[in-house]
């Protein structure tokens, strides 16, 4: 048994991102369940920890209308996740739920049975949202203070994991002679500024015990939320330096927290293109990107970065010449843009001026997420010369075709990775947490709970 | 009247069976449960029967306090969804839920059951009456009966709607314009009602049915109400054929089943020997609607009896698979049922596909 680093992967369903490009002809549907089940069977063939679904809950929107130039609309997460249940063995099911707009008590039991019904392979990606966008789709309307996103995150998940723990260590006793079907069964009892629930959990525990809870968002207050509770962190990265600081710096926020910094696995999303040889890659790669940001997506780009409407504006040509209006937000439903926006501009025009790039241009170049492009010995070589590195334990792949993105991968680079000893050959455990080498929450040899927030 | 009317068949199946004893007859395998396992072979009983609607019921609360009552119940529509690629004709039908969840989730989920498994998807609406309910969201105290189903009226007519938000034809992949979607056949629904605010569109396109079939079990006149109003499918509960006609003829939209708690073996004392077992093991637990405990001969003669205005039968076996393998084993097969055309549930139960009520508003 070599004692190399694993390399973990996990299968992102290319739905509503920037990255899918629904122009190719190869391009089929985001919502036929075919195309759910395909993508899950190539990662499970490509023996992959898990299939990744993202979460949206109201269209995004641009100067008040809907925004109509990428992929548009997607089937409920825990829905698919529950067919694909059916149709896969092994690959675990990772579904992302916002917490802001789902009730603790559902939402833990809506898991919990995903769990049970796949046998362990659930994973809860938790989101937080405060926007009141979004919550004029609930009955509650308006929403949280962003302030108070994380203080509503960790509240559902101390009180999922209250239910999940509110029947005991064999509470199914399910004994016919005995006539004891089960025992053992507490009440949670939860008061808190978010929420105030009493009552038994609705299920025996789940295979997993938790299932395995992912996070993504790289505030300091995400960070911590994330080296606090997360089994996994889904982020962004940009070079092999930057991921092995953020790597340092979340298993040392694990440790802050009474837990080991091994029992966090680090996965950020990552896209790749293939050629046979690393010119044709990079020409891919480049193809690839035009078809992503289209004139008419990279007007609509700069219009959310430059706040103003751009009608008319020639993508051809350089930037924008008036600075962005702080005043108006024109998108709506996407995640804020986090950097002071003048300077953004500033940036950007001299960033155009330097290389001679139309306005598209550098769209194309500043809007990119991480990319893998090379031959597939390329791929394989940096994807272990990461996870060695310790720059993160694997990734999430992005592919930029639905349902067929992930097929090359798993036949080109997979095997290549088998052989350098950085990949598994078979799966060698039935659960997400073995398939991601985590210890299970009821495991004594873990402290896994922070202080419980029950008043 | 033409004899026999072509019958309508919907089971409901909880855990090891409605009555909270069950789990100690000899099959259940009760450990099983809470498994995929468990819900296959049932569901292949089903399908192979060829029943229209495979109801799996759910209430946010547990069946009993008692340790030697069945107790815990996977979610509904994550059992209904589970099953949905492993079956390929009949309807899936989870309990939802009105009173304490999300609208919006709900439609969601229901129209994305629809696209899993190709158009086969019902949604049972239910309403929470019990404070233990309530505590476990701790939003909102419980409510009275009428107050909770005009509440899942509500839902029920905001799910419709957003069902219908997204025109069939709203993705067009336009190359020459760059759009994905025609933003023109997206709705925001801008609904308002006494109980809460939905903005829509919804997120989910249209799923292949378009309005995926809404049931409605009737047991009081807010239920019955709602039923008239908006049920596809209403199950009635009650002994009574004279309470079952009048509700039945206050429901001429929709296709009306009579619920029947089942025990069916073979031999009459055999049935009625399995019944007194579960009572001495379960006491007191009363009927919830009519209640047969017999023979496929003394069954078929029930149904072939029904009261006006019934279309089919829901039936509820109180033990599983016992009740349920005699029924599909034993009665289905020597009763006429009408020839099904089509692979949707609409299809099945002869429904036209519904154009979006938006795209009938603005003509094209």
């Amino acid at each position: 048994m070599s004692a190399k680093r694993q390399v973990h992967l996990g299968a992102h369903f290319p739905g509503v991102n920037q990255t899918t490009v629904w122009r190719d002809p190869r391009a089929g549907s985001q919502t036929d369940f075919t195309s759910f089940e395909h993508l899950a069977r190539t990662a499970e063939r490509g023996l992959m920890d898990f299939f990744f679904l993202a979460e949206g809950l109201r269209l995004r929107e641009q100067g008040g209308t809907i925004y109509d130039l990428d992929v548009v609309g997607r089937p409920d997460t825990l829905t698919v996740l529950n067919s694909l249940a059916a149709v896969t063995t092994h690959l675990g099911l990772a579904g992302t739920i916002n917490a802001t707009f789902n009730e603790a008590a559902e939402v833990a039991r809506q898991f919990a049975s995903l769990d049970h019904l796949s046998g362990g392979r659930a994973a809860w990606n938790v989101v937080t949202s405060s926007d009141a966008f979004t919550g004029e789709n609930f009955r509650r309307g308006g929403y949280l203070a962003h302030a108070d996103r994380y203080v509503r995150a960790r509240e559902v998940i101390d009180v999922a994991r209250a239910f999940w723990d509110s029947w005991g260590p064999g509470a199914l006793v399910a004994d016919p002679e005995l006539g004891v079907f089960a025992r053992d069964v507490h009440d949670v009892g939860h008061h808190g500024p978010q929420f105030d629930v009493r009552g038994p959990g609705l299920l025996p525990r789940s295979p997993q015990g938790h299932p395995v809870l992912f996070q993504a968002g790289d505030s300091d207050d995400g960070r911590e939320f994330g080296a606090a509770y997360a089994d996994a962190v889904f982020t962004m990265h940009g070079t092999l330096e930057a991921g092995r600081r953020f790597t340092a710096d979340l298993r040392a926020r694990a440790v802050r927290n009474g837990r080991s910094g091994e029992d966090l696995r680090i996965l950020p999303g990552a896209s790749f293109v293939l050629g046979d040889t690393e010119a044709e890659a990079r020409e891919n790669a480049r193809t690839i990107r035009f078809q992503q940001v289209g004139p008419q997506q990279a007007v609509a780009f700069l219009e959310q970065v430059w706040g103003r409407d751009l009608t008319g504006f020639d993508p051809e040509g350089p930037l924008p010449v008036q600075d962005p209006d702080l005043t108006a937000t024109i998108a709506q439903g996407r995640t804020r843009f986090p950097r002071d926006r003048v300077e953004v501009a500033r940036e950007w025009r001299e960033l155009a001026a330097a290389n001679g790039w139309s306005a598209r241009e550098l769209v194309v170049e500043v809007s990119g997420r991480q990319q893998f492009v090379g031959t597939p010995e390329q791929v394989a070589a940096e994807i272990d010369e990461y996870v060695q590195a310790d720059a993160c334990d694997g990734f999430i792949l992005v592919p930029h075709l639905t349902p067929t993105g992930l097929d090359e991968f798993v036949d080109r680079v997979v095997p290549l990775l088998q052989e350098r000893g950085a990949y598994r050959t078979e799966y060698t455990g039935t659960t997400l947490r073995e398939h991601l080498g985590l210890t299970h929450p009821h495991d004594a040899s873990r402290a896994l709970d922070p202080a419980p927030r029950t008043a | 009247m033409p004899f026999p009317p072509p019958l309508r068949w919907a089971v409901e199946l909880d855990g090891a069976g409605r009555h909270p004893a069950a789990w100690r007859l000899p099959g259940a395998c009760p450990g099983d449960l809470f498994t995929a396992a468990h819900w296959r072979r049932l569901a292949a009983t089903v399908e192979a029967a060829d029943l229209d609607l495979l109801v799996v019921p759910d209430a946010y609360r547990l069946q009993s306090a008692g340790e030697r009552d069945q107790r815990g119940r996977l979610d509904a529509v994550a059992v209904a969804a589970h099953l949905a690629p492993l079956t390929r004709r009949t309807g899936l039908v989870p309990v939802v839920t009105a009173t304490h969840t999300e609208p919006f989730h709900t439609q969601k989920a229901i129209a994305t059951l629809d696209l899993t498994s190709r158009g086969r998807a019902g949604w049972q609406v239910e309403v929470s009456t019990t404070p233990a309910e309530a505590d476990l969201f701790g939003r909102k105290p419980v409510a009275p009966a009428d107050e909770l189903w005009r509440e899942a009226a509500e839902t029920v007519d905001v799910a419709r709607r957003l069902w219908d938000s997204w025109e069939d034809d709203a993705v067009v992949r336009d190359l020459a314009t760059g759009r994905y979607v025609d933003r023109d056949k997206l709705h925001p629904v801008d609904f308002a009602g006494g109980f809460f605010t939905v903005k829509g569109p919804s997120i989910t396109p249209r799923s292949p049915q378009g309005q995926p079939l809404v049931v409605v079990p009737v047991r009081d006149e807010p239920s019955l109400a709602l039923a008239a109003a908006q049920a596809d499918v209403a199950r009635l509960e009650t002994a009574s054929p004279e309470r079952a006609a009048a509700w039945a003829a206050r429901l001429p939209d929709a296709t009306v089943l009579l619920d029947v708690e089942i025990l069916l073996r073979r031999g009459a004392g055999e049935a009625a020997g399995v019944a007194a077992q579960l009572d001495a093991w379960s006491p007191g637990h009363a009927p919830r609607t009519l209640r047969h405990v017999g023979t496929p001969d003394t069954f078929r003669g029930l149904v072939q009896a029904l009261p006006a205005g019934v279309d089919g039968v829901a039936a509820v076996p109180l033990d599983l698979p016992g009740s349920l393998d005699v029924l599909t084993a034993e009665v289905l097969p020597r009763l006429p049922r009408p020839v099904v055309r089509g692979t949707t549930l609409r299809e099945r139960f002869g429904l036209p596909r519904p154009v979006s009520r938006y795209a009938r508003e603005v003509p094209a």
